[in-house]
């Protein structure tokens, strides 16, 4: 099977570990794993700021790289939603686009309904707190929003609850935003850094001593938070906890 | 007119941290009970299916259903009246007013008439208005605007309100019981629907197929509000139209639970024509709601029941106040009916958001809020309404990202300097996000780095 990683702009120069725990999991599982070294930005910062003029030159740029490949895989549920639900405005009707959009899956979301991922030989004897970012729970759907009525579930969650000796901790607001939100972090100081503080004390309070998503942004925001706190408590992309405990059994 | 932008009018809600952290918790608490409430319904995800559904069609149809509620309205004995803007609705109430030589009106909470300013124009000609509404009178006596549009008073405490009373209706001072303080309201109030010549209300649902109209309160002040005075003039956006009596099985189950988390609203009032002897006056106002109606991108924003649900449930609202948003109604679907009217003015709000989505899956009329919210941010940049300070950041970063190598090479600058510049080249007045918030660490090296050494590894190992 060949996969394509998307690895986000963000974590290729901030985060280079989380796309090499990424790689290594998909490798481990017999993955054909490419890195396309053509690709930059998927675009979500301008067009979520309204600049979808200059988002569209990056969609088009990202249909061109990608297209040949059978999976693109991220790690990261907010850009995988950028392509899937807000690409259609820039490349609807192109040839390949709608092959782009089935196959473009975030790491989480790949494992369990692309890879049919149904065990994991890992060990991870930490009590975990797993912060459900936003577009990955309602854009790509990985979870069960807490406002919708139905049967609850959660992939992130699902992978995790795997690993040996890991405790799942449970916040007092199952997912409320952490308050990132791309650009609104600085154009909304003041409100993004108090809705990060909040995530932390409900993680911190249900007694995580570490604190994942599959999104390394909300991560990077919450870690920035967290360090000038000097808060107890370690920041980790699901990517790494998952490879670190494969390493560790 | 110019109004401030959210961020900062957020940043002085949010100074405060204690008070902002008890708004928080007042809105999160309902929010919780809507979920019981939710939850205690098997049938919620259909229901809100449904009440779309409904809504959509209406606002398909809404000319011929206008029509049809008007003939069956004026059959049953009303008087309809239309009013393009606010003004044409002020006018219309206040001939009605003069024409029945009013001079003290009472009103049951409507949204409309705070939407149209009614009362500083009313009290203008010399008219008493009084909010009977427990959180609205609250918050008029304060001379302040309602900050949600359920709950009006939620960023007031008892104590402010002990305080307000104390000053307006004389009660003891420093007495915070709320039986005290609802008592005190109670016996003011009643004396205010004993004077009263003219009752005024909003209008939760119009029924197309009856000619008659419902309106929601917890306090019954509709009711009293009406039923003294000889004249009940109805208030209603063209929005609130349902197509037949039966629709409203569908909007009562969702509303109250969206809105304060009850099974239902404990007056749900009916009229159907006016009561022997008195006068019912219905008016249709259009204010900026037919534009919506002929756009593709916000339509959805017209199937609103105004429950207040996706403000208890906004992450940004609960910690930022209704007042910091400038409108009269404020949170998340404020935020698209706002720059509907005025873009330019209201531009921040499409931004006070992080799209996060929670508005959009609590919404009992599946509204995607978050999306037309983003929609609105590409409206407002291409009417050329978005500052420089972000449109030059996206244009050169845009720019940037186009050309693999200018990415790789300001990447590399970029790790460098966060690595070796002192602590105050970095964090300083211009980077918002160092003002509470580390930067991230700087890798040596980026992913594609690592992954080119990785793939040569491999290479040598077979």
């Amino acid at each position: 099977m060949q996969v394509a990683l998307f690895i986000p702009c963000y974590i290729d120069q901030l985060y280079p570990r989380v796309g090499m725990a990424t790689l290594e999991i998909l490798e481990r599982r017999g993955c054909d794993v490419v890195f396309p070294a053509a690709q930059t930005c998927c675009g979500q910062p301008m067009s979520n700021t309204g600049c979808n003029s200059d988002a569209r030159p990056l969609a088009e740029r990202f249909l061109e790289i990608f297209a040949p490949y059978q999976y693109v895989v991220a790690p990261s549920g907010s850009c995988v939603a950028m392509v899937r639900k807000h690409y259609d405005e820039f490349l609807s009707g192109r040839p390949g686009f709608e092959e782009l959009k089935a196959k473009t899956f975030e790491l989480c979301e790949f494992l369990v309904d692309v890879l049919k991922v149904e065990s994991w030989d890992g060990v991870y004897p930490h009590k975990v707190g797993l912060h459900s970012s936003c577009h990955g729970l309602r854009e790509l759907g990985m979870g069960k929003p807490s406002e919708l009525v139905g049967v609850d579930f959660s992939k992130p969650g699902h992978l995790l609850a795997m690993l040996d000796k890991i405790e799942l901790v449970k916040p007092q607001r199952p997912d409320e935003c952490c308050g990132f939100g791309g650009t609104f972090a600085v154009n909304e100081e003041a409100v993004s850094c108090m809705m990060g503080k909040d995530r932390l004390q409900d993680h911190l309070s249900a007694g995580a001593e570490v604190l994942t998503a599959a999104d390394m942004s909300c991560l990077m925001h919450l870690q920035g938070l967290s360090a000038r706190g000097k808060m107890p408590l370690q920041i980790k992309h699901i990517a790494e906890i998952l490879n670190e405990s494969e390493a560790k059994s | 007119m110019k109004t401030a932008e959210h961020p900062e009018q957020a940043s002085k809600f949010v100074a405060n941290d204690q008070r902002a952290h008890w708004h928080d918790q007042a809105l999160w608490f309902v929010r919780e009970k809507r979920d019981r409430m939710a939850v205690s319904l098997p049938e919620w995800e259909q229901l809100r299916s449904a009440a779309s559904q409904i809504k959509l069609h209406t606002v398909s149809r809404l000319a011929d259903y206008l029509e049809q509620f008007e003939q069956n309205a004026t059959k049953l004995g009303a008087v309809v009246h239309w009013a393009r803007d606010s003004e044409e609705h002020n006018q219309i109430v206040l001939s009605l007013l003069q024409k029945a030589g009013a001079k003290q009106v009472v009103k049951s909470k409507s949204m409309l008439t705070e939407e149209c300013h009614l009362n500083p124009f009313l009290e203008a000609q010399g008219i008493e208005v009084v909010d009977t509404d427990l959180g609205e009178r609250i918050v008029q006596l304060r001379k302040e605007t309602p900050s949600h549009i359920v709950l009006p008073a939620i960023h007031i405490k008892k104590e402010e309100v002990s305080e307000t009373f104390h000053e307006h209706l004389q009660t003891e001072a420093g007495n915070n019981d709320p039986n005290y303080l609802t008592e005190a309201a109670r016996n003011h109030l009643r004396e205010k629907f004993l004077a009263a010549d003219v009752g005024i209300t909003g209008v939760n649902f119009a029924i197309a197929e009856t000619g008659g109209l419902v309106v929601c309160t917890n306090e019954g002040n509709a009711d009293l509000g009406v039923s003294l005075p000889k004249m009940h003039i109805a208030c209603m956006g063209i929005e609130k139209l349902v197509p037949h009596a039966a629709d409203l099985s569908v909007f009562l189950r969702l509303l109250a639970r969206s809105a304060t988390g009850q099974p239902i609203t404990t007056y749900s009032s009916h009229f159907h024509g006016p009561s022997p002897g008195s006068e019912l006056h219905i008016i249709l106002v259009d204010n900026g709601r037919s534009n919506l109606m002929g756009s593709e991108q916000f339509r959805n924003s017209l199937k609103c029941i105004r429950c207040g649900a996706c403000m208890n449930t906004c992450p940004v609202y609960r910690r930022s106040g209704g007042h910091s948003y400038g409108t009269t109604v404020p949170g998340p679907i404020g935020s698209i009916l706002a720059p509907s009217r005025d873009s330019k003015a209201h531009k921040s709000l499409p931004f006070a958001c992080t799209l996060c989505g929670s508005c959009t899956d609590v919404c009992p009329v599946k509204i995607d809020l978050h999306h037309e919210l983003l929609e609105w941010r590409g409206e407002i940049h291409r009417r050329g309404q978005l500052p420089m300070s972000k449109t030059v950041p996206m244009k050169l970063t845009s720019w940037m990202m186009r050309s693999p190598w200018l990415f790789r090479w300001v990447g590399a600058i970029g790790k460098f300097c966060l690595r070796h510049l002192p602590r105050w080249a970095i964090y300083h007045g211009l980077n918002p996000w160092g003002k509470q918030r580390e930067m991230p660490e700087s890798p040596q090296q980026s992913f594609r780095q690592l992954y080119q050494i990785h793939e040569s590894k491999k290479a040598s190992d077979e």
